[in-house]
């Protein structure tokens, strides 16, 4: 009997480990990704006749009562039933993350099983031509945050100039509320790779990085590990799957700086400098890494490229809404009952996707807001979740989609200092290039704590600042960290007014 | 050992670092990696060396030491405790345990216990948001944490 239990990292925080160990005493046990359903984590599965039947949350002392259930075929007060039939499942559709939790992360058997290669197979016959034709089609935006077509940055590298060209995955996923990226990472690494291998023959590029951050250890392990067996087999050398091109992937491990999440900031990095930002023009697509013409996407924007090859770009725009083409990996976080992944077409609202499919607070208070997009999207108020899912629905009511991060927050958060977290963040993060974002985060700060202490002239100050920020800086951290802060000071300005006691300082 | 073997060694083993990732596409982070890893933190002493090595300035390399969080020029304690405080662990409650995990331990963050054992760093984000809130002791990974679960594991290791 085969039994599965998750080596994703939040499922080992969970203890996934010391089940695993357990189980392993009497079972075979298959560590792979997890399906998303954190709240349900340790999920162990069974397969009985075809059928994986979940288990969840299970702790260490419930394995041995378990282990009598499987082998008996007993009830068991933790079991779920098939997991493919749970509602969080059914309610999805798993494109880039259809193999996620489903496969053992490193077995190229299972990955090709469930479909893997089949779109680095297709880029190989129909050619870089038509690979960016498909891409084009399809409608897929960076999923890092910025959301530009995938089809033009690839077009533009493909049409520069330059012996040689890079294909540079930003797994430096830093955003709060983000996870999409190092769960793909550790469920399905292959995936990653594939989408970076026809990225480089649509290009002309025989070159790859994947830049990851620190943070991520587990992802680091899996993805490593990953890149030796797609050598192996194979998908990377000088002759990927025999075909004339050649690929080559090398893992960078960054060094905890949130601003080498921005392209250019991460392009210095990885040319072994301090990640600060450049001013674009030049665009990374001609002069990104080493001064060449360079490929910078995310590691969902590429790991939905193979699903794009195989189904064809038209499959894929006929999902979603607008100009959001496609599906979205949500990543649903901080007080919700149903914290996860839940990947499904641009469009549900944000109330569908908090209160149905989240299941509403973890705390069982009212839902106060929402930030969307990270540590530098806009703090959405309840009253507003019913804007759809989707790039412009979401800017249209002056916030963003990032990086497609919600993060909950119930009736006892206090807005002002979350806005005063995120001036004190950006101050943090800053790499210092531009005065709006250096001086301009510290000078945030102290206006927040002025309107703490009852200082009503010092709001109209912040508002000024914000402006300054969001004009004047040279990327989206200094540019975007006005949109936490204003929506904050916007829609609950009860939060801001009043004060009239110091606050007590943050703790940094 | 005597001061001189242990300066040779320590060339030895620096040089090798930079031998390894020297031929690399920007071999800057990987080599300040790997001698962080070797000695805990990046000696001063082997600034000036790697500077040479790669053709880069003293302050070039000072100054990428200096930017990163990660780099320390001076050793941590033995085991580090990072606590998570960005938005979706402060959703559920971060700062509250950050406070009672501080005085519990008695240290403030980026301080080191008196007998070098722990560490007790902020960090942003782990991506455990869907498990607020988390922590991490050196390879360990903590979601749902709470002061009893932390103070467990930190006693586990005998920090």
């Amino acid at each position: 009997m085969r039994v599965w239990v998750p080596l994703d990292a939040a499922a080992r925080a969970l203890g996934a480990d010391e089940v695993a160990a357990a189980l392993a005493r009497d079972f075979t046990v298959t560590r792979n990704g997890t399906r998303g359903m954190i709240w349900l984590e340790p999920l162990v599965e069974v397969e009985r006749d075809g059928i994986r039947y979940g288990y969840g949350p299970v702790a260490a002392q419930d394995v041995e009562g378990l282990m009598q259930a499987i082998r008996s075929g007993n009830d068991h007060p933790l079991a779920l039933g098939p997991v493919e039939d749970l509602p969080w499942m059914q309610a999805q559709q798993r494109l880039t993350f259809a193999r996620v939790g489903i496969i053992d992360p490193l077995s190229l058997s299972e990955f090709e099983a469930h479909g893997g290669l089949a779109g680095l197979v297709r880029a190989i016959e129909i050619g870089p031509r038509r690979i960016i034709d498909e891409l084009t089609q399809s409608g897929l935006r960076g999923r890092g945050g910025a959301g530009f077509p995938t089809g033009i940055k690839w077009q533009t590298v493909a049409d520069a100039p330059g012996a040689r060209k890079y294909i540079v995955c930003n797994a430096d996923e830093g955003d709060s509320g983000s996870f999409a990226d190092r769960m793909l990472m550790e469920g399905d690494p292959l995936t990653l790779i594939e989408g970076m291998v026809i990225a480089g023959i649509a290009t002309g590029a025989v070159q790859g990085y994947v830049y990851v951050r620190s943070e991520y250890p587990d992802a680091i392990r899996v993805l490593e590990a990953a890149i030796g067996k797609a050598r192996q087999a194979g998908i990377l050398g000088p002759s990927v799957l025999g075909s004339e091109h050649a690929f080559e992937i090398e893992l960078r491990v960054g060094a905890g700086a949130y601003i080498c999440g921005e392209e250019t900031s991460l392009l210095n990095s990885l040319e072994g400098r301090r990640g600060t930002v450049r001013a674009k023009p030049p665009i990374p697509a001609l002069e990104g890494f080493l001064g060449r013409p360079t490929v910078v996407n995310n590691v969902i924007s590429l790991g939905t490229v193979p699903w794009i090859l195989t189904h064809g770009g038209a499959e894929y725009a006929r999902l979603g809404i607008g100009r959001s083409k496609g599906t979205i990996p949500i990543q649903l976080s901080g007080n919700v009952r149903h914290a996860g992944l839940f990947e499904a077409p641009f469009g549900m609202t944000l109330g569908q996707i908090i209160n149905d499919i989240g299941g509403g607070t973890a705390s069982g208070r009212p839902v106060k807001a929402a930030q969307v997009g990270g540590p530098l999207g806009a703090y959405v108020p309840h009253w507003n979740f019913d804007v759809p899912f989707g790039y412009e629905e979401l800017a249209g009511r002056d916030g963003l989609l990032g990086h497609a991060g919600i993060t909950v927050f119930d009736d006892s958060a206090d807005m002002l200092k979350l806005a005063r977290f995120a001036m004190e963040f950006c101050a943090a993060e800053s790499c210092g290039k531009c005065t709006p974002c250096r001086i301009g985060s510290v000078r945030g700060v102290e206006t927040i704590d002025r309107i703490a202490a009852g200082d009503p002239q010092a709001i109209e100050l912040l508002t000024d600042l914000c402006h300054t920020m969001k004009w004047g800086s040279l990327c989206a951290l200094g540019g975007f960290a006005p949109f936490p802060v204003m929506s904050a000071l916007t829609h609950f300005p009860q939060d801001f007014n009043g004060r009239n006691q110091p606050r007590q300082e943050a703790a940094e | 050992m005597t001061l001189a073997a242990r300066d040779a060694d320590f060339r030895q083993r620096l040089d090798d670092i930079i031998a390894a990732h020297r031929d690399r596409e920007g071999p800057l982070l990987p080599i300040l990696h790997d001698v962080q890893a070797e000695w805990g933190h990046i000696p001063e002493q082997a600034q000036p060396l790697i500077a040479v090595a790669l053709g880069m300035t003293r302050a070039e390399v000072h100054g990428v030491v200096s930017f990163y969080h990660d780099f320390r020029e001076r050793p941590a304690g033995r085991h580090v405790l990072r606590l998570c405080r960005a938005e979706a662990c402060q959703s559920m409650g971060a700062d509250a345990l950050a406070d009672q995990l501080r005085a519990a331990l008695g240290l403030d963050w980026h301080q080191t216990s008196a007998d070098g054992r722990l560490t007790l760093e902020p960090v942003f984000c782990l991506g455990l948001c869907a498990c607020a809130p988390s922590a991490q002791l050196g390879d360990r990974l903590l979601g749902r944490a709470t002061l009893e679960k932390v103070r467990r594991m930190v006693a586990e290791v005998g920090a």
